[in-house]
């Protein structure tokens, strides 16, 4: 209709529906609650156009689909939207994951509301934005603006500190996108468009492409977030109310990912084999560190976090690897971690909202008081752990068994992310959940309201789904997956001839 | 069928998980036991089918798609050959038993629905792994196992030592499982699937120099070897050999029917199993089968010597698991594959028995575990009594009990063997014979002859025990209210101390096992370890040609075979004498050796070894890192140091501009004298 696709309604719906809370005055309990409504109307609409271009998009073909462009500043830099295998399940996992964040601030937040709403639907858009995104300079707008409403969520609804992590979360991530704009300048130069699918298709000069890699690498590696620019995500978490943490971990940490497989890997190729060492490197540092780290946080989210940032260690390790396990693993990691640390950060915000506290030690024996929550948590901690038969070891196991036919020792390193992944999960499950219920500020607490158990049953089931039948997703990637490695071919040979001729 | 008999564990845990809360305890337990009886009923008709009878050989179940990528496919598939009917026999056989053991055992915890829950699923998981037609799909059971086994051993939750320990069984496997995921790449590295099938059908040629992808420059039968220490690793870790077993002694924490279905009969076994399935694997690594046998020598000796010196009921009987476990490992690390699945086999059924036992005893005693504190109950309840000594006679390998069978058959086959390995192991096995015989008639003549010792021992230990629902709750003045034994056992609370037999439902599962552990060596020798051992086999085993022990080990010089039954009874007469005779003799001992007394009872001082190189440092480097690396080294140098910097530059900027008016007198008259100087100079010419 109009000339428009379903793209461009899936970014105009939620700022229809912010509109719609914009004009809406006074502030008694009404119109609050109208406000919430609203929002979560929208959000569950927006779902359920995304699944519309779910049913309509084909994972056989490796191109981009339902593309639609329309004039913008000039004949080379237009409004191009479409997505291809890898965008579309981020696009579902956007719009999923909303209604879950109004949800989670149904009750938490009390102040601002209106604003609130209208910055979580703003950020919707400019999610999708993200992902739909197929002119280079559009997709640097969205990716940069998706920092100013989660800028905001934590500086204004968030903690104590919410000052200083939002600086640093502020600083830190436009720090590298600024490096990244010079690269995309660059390109447009080089190539005289700033098409995606055209640049897909240019091949970079080989000497280009390392100083592009590189510019790139900066911004997505903060984004992650990769070791050593990782200390963001702790202190934005722990700031953050509920839904920006999930947020955060469910939508904004994927950007990076996401960006490496759009950018890096096949407009870079050459570079990206070059540099795989280098990500090896980083990766498995990241994995066993923060996993250490997280050992010993007293902070519910923050130890989250730190596992939040192991996990990308995974992703990060994976893609580099060139190989369709790797890959496809890594992109399977991503949703899966959506779903996953989204469904942890949730039950953290459960527990918050009655005792007003993420210390780890003022809880313990919850489980006597909280027995449905206590299975909640358990799955999800277990899916955090990488149990087989939760979609947490689909993306795990994957990515490492690319890892190992990349190269042993990554793989063998990585692998002791797995010991300490459960070493952390369990004994924050132990120390919150089991034990003598002794405190007696935890003796009252009432078990999942119903409200809870609607925002946390779908995520549960569908962690357990996808861990038995991944291949929905794992299909999806599996068409664009095979288009990185044909163009990566030459480079990986070129690698493995120059590895040959040094032995 | 065979979907029947895996997923109807899964549907008993998800109806006592889901709706137990619903339905009530009772409903609970009588679906999944019921559930379980009908799987382990299709198990035996399975086993006649498949390894008795003329049914086929090997064949395989499609049940769905898991997840293709690239190269890899990995189906939810079952592969049915002998050795998964052997395993479904066991399993399903201890499961039943210990649903139906557990109504009675279980009776008065307010958590039942749960507890059938995990039993359940924890059977599930096993079958999974055990019926897997890919290394994948048996990953998936061996963690679910692992994860069903963190469950029950944590089962009380709110004893601080119970989820201690579940927290170190699933963390210690999962270092097995670091390997056991690692061993799973190199086998897809080496031969792209993982699908069994696929993967016995290219070693072979692989291992004798065929074309493959190099494994870190090393030579094929040295890629070959790597995979099989990898997976070896695994098997490790889940069946407690010696450095991965610190967790089983403290898994039983658990409720004790958990530790007869887990970590006797079961869960354990399934390193076993893992190097049997893979024995087209490590026919071809012979280094990998050098360091099984060692490693299983090794572990039998060590456990066994600590098991001499143990007071807690369950923990000599676990000692005695891990020991046997060794056993197991000898067996399959000379080549005899056939003769460590035996041993399996029979060992399920008196370990479980002698576990179950043990529970009797316990339920009998009110919780009570300390051998010290038992004493004279054959009289009181004489029929576990029985049993125990049955389970005793069949685990010592008394003449034609199960373990007489099976445990000589390992001893024999390891000094069939022609390697340096072999040998070793033949004598750690004896001696190791000899403890086992020793500390299994200690635990009995401490349990049940002598003189009573558990009048007025009940307080101190539950005092001291956990405070949870099931054990925490303090009971009565011991010396009152001498009731009938007879008189509702069941209402412990505060009464009834005098040791009392355990109800029908706890007692006919022992009465079955006493059944196996006497006949099963017996019934099925001829089968499992006899000259036609081919034939049962057939196609579940591998043997390269050369490999001819199977056959070999019968012709063994007669004091080969006689060694173990001397060992055995060596063993009884020092228990009978140091427990039954001069019952000073022990303090004695233990006084005049006070540094093996110490270094046995403490258990070689692994766990402290541990906790001092693994435990501590991995605590302190976390704490290191977080602290250090990221708040003053990444924060320090990076966000905040920047920000710091500006503010140093604007505050200093700040200061020159409005600070102390005094300075800003101060410079503005040098600035005007400095004007005026330069003035002077230049100007007045």
């Amino acid at each position: 209709m109009f000339g428009f696709g379903i793209l461009f309604g899936l970014l105009v719906l939620p700022l229809v529906g912010a509109a719609f809370i914009l004009v809406q005055r006074g502030e008694d309990e009404a119109t609050i609650g109208n406000v919430r409504w609203a929002a979560l109307a929208t959000t569950i609409v927006t779902f359920l156009l995304a699944l519309v271009a779910w049913a309509r998009f084909d994972t056989g073909v490796p191109g981009f689909q339902l593309v639609e462009t329309h004039a913008w500043i000039s004949p080379e830099i237009a409004f191009k939207l479409g997505v291809d295998g890898f965008s579309m399940p981020f696009v579902l996992l956007t719009a999923f994951l909303m209604p879950f964040c109004i949800l989670a601030s149904w009750e938490t937040i009390t102040t601002r509301v209106k604003e609130y709403m209208v910055a979580f639907l703003v950020l919707e858009t400019l999610m999708i934005g993200v992902f739909v995104a197929l002119d280079l300079f559009l997709f640097y707008i969205f990716f940069e603006a998706v920092l100013i409403p989660m800028f905001l969520i934590i500086g204004i609804w968030g903690g104590k500190r919410r000052i200083y992590a939002s600086f640093k979360f502020f600083l830190y991530t436009l720090l590298g996108s600024v490096l990244m704009l010079i690269a995309m300048i660059a390109m447009y130069w080089t190539a005289g468009t700033s098409d995606i699918e055209r640049l897909l298709a240019f091949g970079f000069d080989p000497s280009l492409q390392w100083w592009l890699w590189l510019a790139f690498f900066a911004s997505f590696a903060v984004k992650m977030p990769m070791w050593p620019v990782h200390t963001w995500l702790p202190d934005a978490h722990v700031e953050a109310p509920t839904a920006g943490s999930v947020i955060l971990a469910g939508i904004l940490l994927k950007m990076g990912g996401y960006g490496f497989v759009r950018f890096s890997l096949p407009m870079f190729p050459d570079a990206s084999v070059e540099f795989a060492p280098l990500v090896f490197t980083l990766s498995v540092i990241a994995i066993i560190y923060t996993s250490l780290v997280a050992l010993m946080q007293e902070d519910m989210k923050k130890l989250i976090a730190y596992s939040s940032v192991a996990h990308m260690g995974f992703v990060t390790m994976g893609l580099f690897t060139m190989t369709p396990q790797g890959i496809e693993g890594a992109m399977f990691q991503m949703v899966s971690h959506g779903l996953i640390s989204g469904a942890l950060f949730l039950c953290v915000g459960v527990i918050y909202d009655r005792m007003h506290t993420r210390e780890i030690s003022a809880f313990g024996g919850l489980t006597s008081r909280m027995p449905l929550y206590a299975i909640v948590f358990l799955t999800l901690t277990m899916a955090n752990v990488g149990l087989p038969g939760t979609s947490g070891f689909v993306g795990e196991f994957l990515t490492m068994l690319g890892a190992f036919q990349a190269n042993f020792w990554v793989a063998f390193f990585a692998a002791f992310g797995v010991i300490l992944s459960a070493a952390y999960a369990l004994w924050l499950y132990w120390r919150v959940m089991n034990g003598p219920l002794e405190k007696p500020a935890l003796a009252v607490l009432p078990d999942l309201t119903r409200r809870e158990i609607v925002m946390l049953a779908p995520l549960v089931l569908l962690v357990i789904y996808y861990g038995v039948q991944p291949q929905p997703i794992l299909d999806a990637f599996a068409a664009p997956t095979e288009a990185v490695l044909r163009a990566a071919a030459p480079a990986l040979e070129g690698a493995a001839t120059a590895l040959a001729g040094a032995q | 069928m065979y979907q029947a008999i895996v997923f109807l564990p899964l549907v008993g845990f998800l109806v006592a998980g889901i709706f137990g809360r619903f339905i009530g305890a009772r409903p609970s337990e009588i679906v999944t036991t019921a559930l379980l009886v009908v799987s382990a009923a299709l198990s035996w008709v399975a086993f006649f089918d498949v390894a008795m009878g003329e049914g086929p050989d090997v064949f395989r179940v499609q049940v769905a798609t898991w997840m293709v990528s690239g190269g890899l496919a990995v189906d939810w598939a079952f592969r049915i050959d002998t050795l998964t009917v052997v395993m479904l026999v066991v399993v399903n056989t201890v499961s039943a038993l210990v649903h139906l053991y557990s109504i009675g055992y279980m009776h008065e915890d307010p958590s039942r629905p749960r507890f059938f829950a995990y039993l359940s699923l924890f059977t599930f998981a096993m079958l999974m792994l055990v019926t897997s037609d890919n290394l994948v799909q048996m990953f998936f059971g061996w963690e679910g196992v692992g994860l069903a086994s963190y469950l029950l051993i944590g089962f009380w939750y709110q004893k601080p030592s119970a989820n201690a320990a579940a927290i170190k069984a699933f963390v210690v496997n999962r270092v097995g499982d670091f390997g056991f995921a690692l061993g799973i790449f190199a086998v897809f590295f080496l031969f792209g699937s993982v699908q069994f099938e696929e993967i016995f059908a290219q070693i072979p040629a692989y291992a004798e120099g065929g074309e493959g992808p190099v494994l870190l420059g090393l030579s094929n039968v040295g890629a070959l070897e790597l995979a099989a220490l990898l997976l070896f690793m695994g098997a490790m870790g889940k069946s407690a050999q010696f450095l991965l077993h610190t967790w089983l002694p403290d898994a039983m924490e658990g409720p004790t029917p958990v530790s007869a279905l887990i970590h006797a009969a079961t869960m354990v076994t399934a390193g076993v199993f893992l190097v049997a399935r893979m024995s087209p694997l490590y026919e071809f690594t012979p280094t990998a089968l050098t360091v099984v046998t060692y490693i299983g020598a090794l572990t039998a000796f060590f456990a066994a010597t600590v098991g001499l010196v143990q007071n807690d009921i369950k923990r000599v009987i676990a000692y005695s698991t891990c020991s046997q476990l060794g056993y197991m490992f000898v067996a399959l690390g000379v080549g005899a594959y056939g003769v460590g699945i035996f041993h399996l086999f029979t060992h399920a059924f008196f370990k479980a028995l002698l576990f179950l036992g043990a529970g009797s005893v316990i339920h009998a005693l009110h919780h009570e575990q300390d051998l010290r504190n038992m004493g004279g109950l054959r009289r009181h309840i004489p029929f576990t009594a029985a049993m125990m000594a049955i389970g005793t006679l069949a685990l010592t390998g008394f003449p034609f009990t199960a373990g007489y069978y099976s445990k000589d058959a390992v001893i024999e086959a390891a000094y069939a063997s022609p390697t340096t390995a072999g040998d070793v192991a033949f004598v750690a096995t004896v001696i190791a014979a000899l403890f086992t015989s020793f500390y299994s008639w200690r635990l009995f003549f401490m349990a049940f002859t002598g003189a009573p010792r558990w009048a007025g021992h009940g307080d101190a230990v539950h005092a001291s025990g956990g405070h949870d629902d099931h054990e925490g709750v303090a009971h009565g003045a011991h010396d009152q209210d001498l009731e009938p034994a007879t008189a509702a056992p069941h209402e412990h609370h505060g009464h009834a101390h005098q040791p009392h037999e355990s109800p029908l439902v706890m007692t006919i599962p022992l009465g079955i096992l006493a059944v196996g552990a006497l006949a099963a060596g017996f019934l099925f020798k001829e089968s499992f370890v006899g000259h036609d051992w081919s034939h049962f086999w057939e196609g579940a085993i591998y043997t390269r040609e050369g490999n001819t022990i199977m056959e070999d080990f019968h012709y063994v010089p007669a004091w080969v075979v006689w060694s173990p039954f001397v060992a055995m009874v060596i063993g009884f007469a020092l228990a009978f004498w140091m427990y039954v005779r001069d019952k000073a003799v022990p303090a004695r001992l233990a006084a005049r050796h006070p540094v093996i007394y110490r270094f046995l009872l403490n258990k070689w001082y692994i766990d402290e070894l541990y906790d001092l190189i693994f435990v501590r440092p991995a605590k302190r480097l976390g704490r290191f890192l977080w602290r250090t690396g990221d708040g003053k080294i990444i924060d320090g140098l990076g966000p905040d140091g920047v920000s710091a910097r500006v503010l140093d530059a604007t505050s200093w900027v700040v200061r020159l501009q409005t600070g102390y008016v005094y300075h800003y007198a101060f410079v503005m008259m040098i600035g005007v004298a400095a004007l005026v100087t330069w003035y002077l100079v230049t100007g007045a010419r």
